[in-house]
């Protein structure tokens, strides 16, 4: 399926009337119409210039259409956007989804101590803004032993001098990358898909910011920037990647991509890495000597929010 | 880290030669995957090797209180009520821990002492599970030792912190908890 055009987001200048339409029923001499379209085309490079979107920008297929050299060029361009806005050279890839592969993400309840390395770690990894607005693609719940995963006796803004506390356990979420994935099938732009090796991903260039997403994902996995990302120059990672960690603009949606800078070159995700308890498993679900797959077969899994069927990729088990 | 525990703990590289029982098992290598081992923590200073003190003194095997190694005996709580010292420790030779067989164990493959009452842990750890491993999911790994992460005579994990062993960062364990990271701001501060 073809995605529809990215609309025209911008305002300031007016749109451009149809030309025929606002001379109808004059007849138009050939100078005459050339001379329309060329005002036409004049006054809408005028309303892009205005929203600071270049026309190559604002004319870019979507990322599924691009040709190599297209996407080299689309690479470079945010390259050297980068470097205007932050002044630092940045390497922005593209990697793609290798065959045979479909990631799977493990989350061991009875490890994790609800410490929050994972939170930062992430938000250091990933280019997240860091405060105003302060987005956390990881949120880690305290909930109650006596009720088990149950959100009503959730707290995320629980503090503590040590944890774990008494009486309770920690669960964090995260994007689950459902293979029935409600927020890509409520996106009008097709600005969001479903990878090969599971990844959901957005195309924050194809984003226009309606949120619908937000509201469709059950997990709360996806965050909006409400302002431009207040991010240092120099806290920014810059290894990224053009559907992950690259600086996004204000005005989009961004959430877990399970790294996909690190992962589809073979490394863990930084929340793995950083996990002082080793609560957090990851690997390719096709393999049956993979660390995931072991876990499926030997531990007690489950997902969240089962009864709604997106079937996620990330499972939660208990290794006690 | 303060000089604490730890007697236990370490790698030793040229711990003296070898011993029976020693190469049964390994870590948890497979064939086709590049496994590396963490550095262990280290141990407190100068306390290893423990023949140097040890070769000295009269082989007493008799359970008791001791009054040099009180950093280790007071924090003891490994079922301190049915277990001490010359359980794990090797009365006659000091440099090596003994199983339950009497097989002698280096002290870099004290995973095959914990093994023997928590076969499950070990098994999880082989694979993967249990425990923590950094590096590639589909190549080179590092993965961390049982003592990495707990102190063997406290065994009860806590928290860890990061050290330094032979220019290599690897992990310790503490006695103290782990403080969370700041919470994140509620909607209502975000414009604050």
């Amino acid at each position: 399926m073809t995605p529809p055009r990215r609309p025209v987001i911008c305002s300031g200048e007016p749109s451009p009337q149809n030309p025929e339409e606002a001379t109808s029923g004059e007849a138009l001499t050939p100078g005459r119409r050339a001379f329309l379209r060329t005002a036409a085309a004049g006054a809408a490079m005028a309303a892009l210039s205005g929203c600071g979107t270049s026309v190559e920008e604002f004319f870019q297929k979507h990322f599924k259409e691009l040709k190599p050299d297209e996407l080299a060029r689309v690479l470079a361009r945010i390259e050297r956007r980068n470097k205007e806005r932050f002044g630092r050279d940045t390497k922005v890839g593209a990697d793609g989804p290798r065959p045979g592969v479909e990631f799977g993400y493990g989350l061991d309840i009875s490890r994790c101590v609800g410490c929050r390395r994972c939170v930062y770690a992430c938000v250091k990894e990933n280019n997240q803004s860091r405060r105003h607005p302060q987005i956390h693609w990881i949120q880690v719940l305290e909930m109650e032993k006596e009720h088990g995963v149950d959100l009503s006796h959730a707290d995320l803004y629980y503090e503590a001098d040590a944890v774990p506390r008494p009486g309770k356990f920690y669960f964090p979420v995260q994007c689950q990358q459902c293979r029935h994935p409600p927020c890509v099938k409520t996106c009008p732009t097709g600005a969001t898909w479903k990878e090969p090796d599971g990844i959901v991903v957005i195309d924050y260039d194809w984003c226009i910011g309606c949120r619908c997403c937000m509201s469709a994902c059950p997990y709360g996995a996806r965050h909006f920037n409400w302002a431009t990302p207040n991010l240092p120059a120099g806290e920014l990672n810059p290894d990224e990647h053009y559907l992950g960690n690259r600086p996004r603009p204000k005005g989009v949606v961004e959430k877990c991509t399970f790294c996909i800078q690190r992962t589809r070159r073979g490394r863990y995700p930084a929340c793995v890495e950083v996990c002082p308890v080793g609560a957090r498993k990851f690997g390719n679900l096709l393999d049956p000597e993979s660390e995931i797959r072991r876990v499926m077969e030997t531990k007690r899994v489950f997902v969240f929010k089962e009864e709604l069927a997106t079937q996620p990729q990330f499972y939660y088990f208990y290794a006690t | 880290m303060g000089p604490r525990i730890r007697c236990f703990l370490l790698l030793a590289a040229g711990a003296g030669p070898f011993l029976a029982g020693a190469a049964a098992g390994g870590g948890p290598k497979t064939a086709d995957e590049k496994l590396v081992e963490a550095e262990a923590p280290p141990f407190s200073e100068g306390i290893f090797p423990c023949s140097s003190c040890h070769a000295d003194l009269p082989k007493n095997g008799e359970r008791r209180e001791l009054a040099f190694h009180d950093e280790q005996q007071s924090i003891f709580s490994h079922d301190a009520e049915h277990r001490w010292c010359l359980d794990c420790h090797d009365l006659e030779n000091r440099d090596v821990l003994h199983l339950t067989s009497g097989a002698k164990v280096r002290f870099s493959e004290s995973y095959l002492l914990c093994g023997q009452c928590h076969g499950d842990k070990l098994r999880d750890w082989r694979l993967g599970i249990h425990g923590k491993r950094v590096g590639h999911w589909d190549g080179e790994k590092t993965y961390f030792l049982c003592v990495n992460c707990h102190n063997p005579h406290a065994p009860r994990f806590k928290g860890v912190t990061e050290v330094v062993v032979e220019g290599k960062r690897t992990v310790a364990p503490t006695q103290e908890y782990l403080k969370p990271e700041p919470r994140p701001r509620r909607p209502e501060e975000q414009r604050q």
